[in-house]
């Protein structure tokens, strides 16, 4: 049982103010991916919870224990770094059993599990080289390995794949979902890239300026974003917000049409509306066409909504020229409401 | 161990290294040269600086410096220059360039005493050229031009090796695109090295200057060795009035001269080549 | 516009040959004079004071076996180099975990340490032994070799530090903290991982050391009196020693310089990139 609790830790580097009271749990097994922008926190929170760095104030739980007194080797976790850290002065071989053999273990244990992981990451050839002699994809599948190799209750990454090209990364993400599940290990994953959270993550935790904004399954944050940074930071291109103004009985005027929304008292709310969920039509959103973005599959479209930019993707077989005049009706149930004060969904 | 308290453990030694041998002395120095008969006073300074050596220690010192440092900043800049565009060999043109940063200046002295002394390798070159037929005595009061030239040569050929190495270190920061943008914008060679290696090079420069300037008023051994009492400096005028006069408040007041000296041309060096923050590589 | 490729191929050949004649005169500039102080030790004494002078050593042993033979030469290069090692291991021992601290930690008064150890850089050092030698007196270091190593550790602490920064910064920090993730403490991480890697850095650097006491000579004369290291010696009998001594003396001390600067070429520029900081 590796389940973690991170209970109202908080961070401040002299008068800057990393994390504000972080409250999160991850489940046993779980794949948790910690998702922002730069600067968001969340290295700072992984390096936490590896004791790489001390919170201000909080605990950190790694299952029965609370270890943020510990020192990192006493965690028992294993961490997979942005830039590999792969010991140049040391084989493939030596690498991977190095956190091993620091635990005493027998050689010919050490030599088992090396090549177990070795195996299991596609490195078994290359154990008696140098990091030195190796791709960046293979010195990141060193790095695994002998993380794996600890058979640890938790594995941290911190931007693991950030440094591989487009289409190694595309691989080895494949490959890193099937080899944690098997694993059966807790992992918390630290990244980035949206694409690369989504397609690993049992859940995400988006976050922006130290706070956790929501912790959710990849389709919940995706479709019902928590708060409108949620909403702006996933998705490519993100979603659409256009400004709603009460109409009455739950009836909101957005660039002159109706729509139905949340009940409330709020002077005005934004609508908001991924660019795939809405189709040309007779009725809907009265639009003129600014640019057309060829993609291959569709096309991608900006318009002008009531004096606001709007984009939508729609269908490539589509001949669409910039001035066009077009309305746009959004799916029923696509709609999604923000309290323009507060950035909370509103529903 | 505490990690907030290590790195003041790691640095205790050296700390407590230099308070002890650093500063503590210094004040020493400080509190012997202002010694005088009625506690706090300016005789000292006063006596040193009124004997008829001491004008001329001072305008010989500054006179080498003057000299030599141009010639070595102009030398080692032409020096990096050309290592940073050589392929072939240039570890070893490198090595051979160095070597005298590891020379002493008693043996760059003797080196070059092996060269201006009367039956040294100029005058036999000088008679194979049948320019003279016997040998001339060249480092003594009569050529005092001679002892100058064969000090400040001595000065370059030893201490220019260290600017060398601070200024190829700092080429080697400059990223290479910036000279290829300058070489699309039409830039000719000259004009990259007027206007990016030069700039770019400041902070280095900086170094090298301030180090060398710092080196040019500490002058002592080579002197000793090429123009014995012919040409005083004041490193030279120091070591005599503690040894031969056994005056150590004199030397005390000596040295504290020296270093108001090194600091005023320091902090110009600072200044003149002031990088502003955010205008670094 | 019309310039022929003659004409400019011309100019670039010309232009080449410029650039490698300049680069050979420059390696004569440095070479020649450490020549001419090779003739000079490799020749008998007679030939050393003798005009016109050879312009090839003649390789004879006399002014070399003049130099050992001469009373208390050889305890001076002896002294010389235990001042030397001293100085190299007090400067390593005391320089690099400070170097350490300041590459890897942020800590209050960090910029006033910088300070004090850029200060000790920029400051004629030598005069220092004045006073020293009266507080050397009073605690019995006077004329002692370790007293004076002490001194020399002082000159040579602020490469120390700087270098050694350089280097430790040279490595990444999350080698150290996936040392630590392994199960390494702070002090295995070093051993098991920094060490490895810096120790040819370290070496360099101790060698730099070593040179920087090798060549001192004014703290070394005013320290020293029965104990005297070469360089003192050659400099207080600049005046009455004869000149094929002053010569095999200066040869003796040239050499060193030579093989170490060789053994720490490819550490000479990195130092200095970073030190500059």
């Amino acid at each position: 049982m590796a389940q973690i609790q991170i209970k109202n830790v908080a961070k401040t580097f002299g008068a800057y103010q990393a994390l504000h009271s972080i409250d999160l749990t991850i489940a046993d097994q779980e794949f948790m991916v910690l998702l922002g922008a730069s600067g968001c926190g969340k290295t700072t929170l992984l390096r936490i919870i590896a004791g790489l760095e001390s919170a201000t104030t909080g605990e950190v739980w790694i299952g029965e224990r609370r270890v943020d007194h510990l020192p990192p080797r006493d965690r028992g976790i294993a961490m997979v770094f942005q830039n590999y850290a792969v010991f140049p002065h040391l084989t493939v071989f030596e690498n991977i059993g190095f956190g091993l053999r620091m635990q005493k273990m027998p050689e010919a244990e050490v030599k088992r599990r090396v090549e177990r992981t070795a195996t299991l990451m596609h490195i078994e050839q290359l154990l008696k080289r140098y990091s030195g002699e190796l791709s960046g994809g293979q010195r990141q599948r060193v790095a695994v390995a002998r993380a794996l190799a600890m058979e640890p209750d938790v594995i941290l990454m911190d931007e693991p794949l950030s440094n591989l090209d487009a289409l190694l990364r595309l691989e080895m993400r494949a490959e890193l979902k099937g080899v944690l599940a098997e694993s059966k290990t807790t992992a918390i994953y630290v990244t980035h890239d949206q694409v690369e959270a989504m397609s690993l993550a049992d859940r995400i935790s988006v976050m922006h300026q130290g706070h956790i904004v929501q912790s959710a399954s990849p389709i919940e944050v995706y479709r019902n974003p928590a708060a409108r940074f949620v909403a702006s930071f996933i998705g490519n291109p993100p979603m659409n917000f256009l400004p709603a103004t009460p109409a009455g009985g739950g009836t909101w005027t957005v660039a002159g049409e109706h729509f139905q929304g949340p009940k409330t008292d709020a002077a005005g709310l934004d609508f908001a509306i991924r660019p795939e969920d809405v189709t040309p039509s007779e009725t809907g959103l009265p639009a003129t066409v600014r640019l057309v973005e060829p993609l291959g599959a569709h096309l991608l479209v900006t318009f002008a909504v009531d004096g606001h930019p709007f984009r939508a993707v729609l269908d490539s077989e589509r001949v669409i020229q910039p001035g066009e005049r077009m309305r746009l009706a959004p799916q029923k149930g696509r709609i999604r409401w923000f309290h323009p004060e507060t950035t909370q969904a509103v529903s | 161990m505490n990690a907030r308290l290590l790195p003041y453990v790691l640095i205790l030694p050296v700390t407590v290294f230099l308070c002890v041998f650093f500063l503590y002395p210094f004040a020493l120095v400080a509190q012997q040269a202002f010694a005088g008969d009625g506690g706090f006073g300016l005789e000292n300074f006063r006596h040193v600086v009124s004997d008829w050596k001491f004008p001329i220690s001072l305008k010989n010192t500054l006179l080498l410096a003057a000299l030599v440092v141009p010639v070595q900043l102009a030398l080692s800049l032409l020096m990096a220059t050309m290592v940073t565009r050589m392929e072939k060999g240039r570890d070893l043109v490198l090595y051979i360039w160095t070597i005298p940063l590891g020379i002493s200046d008693l043996a760059a002295g003797l080196i070059w005493l092996a060269i201006f002394d009367q039956s040294g390798f100029l005058n036999s070159m000088m008679a194979g050229l049948g320019v003279i037929d016997r040998p001339v005595s060249l480092l003594n009061y009569q050529h005092p031009g001679i002892v100058l030239a064969a000090i400040a040569l001595a000065e370059i050929w030893r201490a220019t090796a260290i600017m060398l190495v601070i200024l190829v270190a700092g080429i080697g920061l400059i990223p290479k695109e910036y000279y290829e943008a300058a070489e699309v914008f039409g830039a000719s060679p000259w004009q990259r090295f007027y206007k990016i290696t030069l700039p770019l090079l400041r902070p280095s420069l900086q170094t090298a200057l301030v180090l060398r300037i710092i080196l040019a008023f500490e002058v002592f051994a080579v002197v000793a060795a090429l123009g014995g009492t012919v040409f005083p400096v004041l490193m030279g005028q120091t070591y005599e009035l503690q040894f031969a006069l056994n005056n150590s408040a004199g030397a005390a007041a000596m040295a504290l001269i020296i270093l108001g000296i090194s600091i005023g041309f320091t902090l110009l060096v600072l200044r003149v080549l002031r990088v502003p923050k955010g205008a670094r590589i | 516009m019309t310039a022929s490729p003659i004409n400019t191929a011309q100019v670039r050949k010309s232009g080449r040959f410029l650039f490698q004649a300049s680069v050979v005169l420059l390696c004569a500039w440095v070479l020649v004079p450490i020549y001419f102080l090779l003739i000079n030790t490799l020749s008998s004494p007679e030939t050393v004071a003798s005009f016109p002078k050879p312009f090839w050593p003649e390789f004879d042993l006399g002014s070399l076996s003049f130099f050992a033979n001469f009373a208390g030469m050889l305890k001076a290069l002896k002294n010389s180099i235990i001042v030397a090692s001293l100085t190299m291991v007090m400067a390593i021992a005391f320089g690099a975990p400070a170097g350490y601290a300041l590459s890897r930690f942020d800590f209050r008064g960090k910029e006033t340490f910088r300070v004090l150890i850029l200060l000790t850089r920029a400051f004629p050092l030598p005069l220092l032994a004045l006073p020293l030698a009266v507080l050397f007196i009073r605690t019995g270091l006077d004329d002692t070799l370790f007293g004076l190593a002490l001194v020399h550790t002082t000159l040579a602490i602020p490469f120390a530090v700087l270098i050694t920064f350089s280097l430790f910064s040279g490595i990444p920090i999350e080698l150290e903290e996936a040392a630590w993730t392994l199960g390494c403490t702070r002090f295995t991480a070093f051993t098991k991982v920094v060490l490895p890697l810096i120790a040819p850095g370290i070496a360099a650097s101790a060698i730099f050391a070593f040179v920087i006491s090798w060549n001192e000579v004014f703290a070394a004369a005013v320290l020293t009196i029965e104990n005297r290291t070469l360089t003192a010696f050659l400099l207080q009998s600049l005046g009455t020693s004869p000149l094929h001594l002053k010569f095999a003396g200066g040869f003796i001390l040239v050499v060193p310089a030579l093989v170490f600067i060789f053994a720490v070429r490819k550490y000479l520029f990195a130092m200095w990139g970073i030190a500059n900081r």
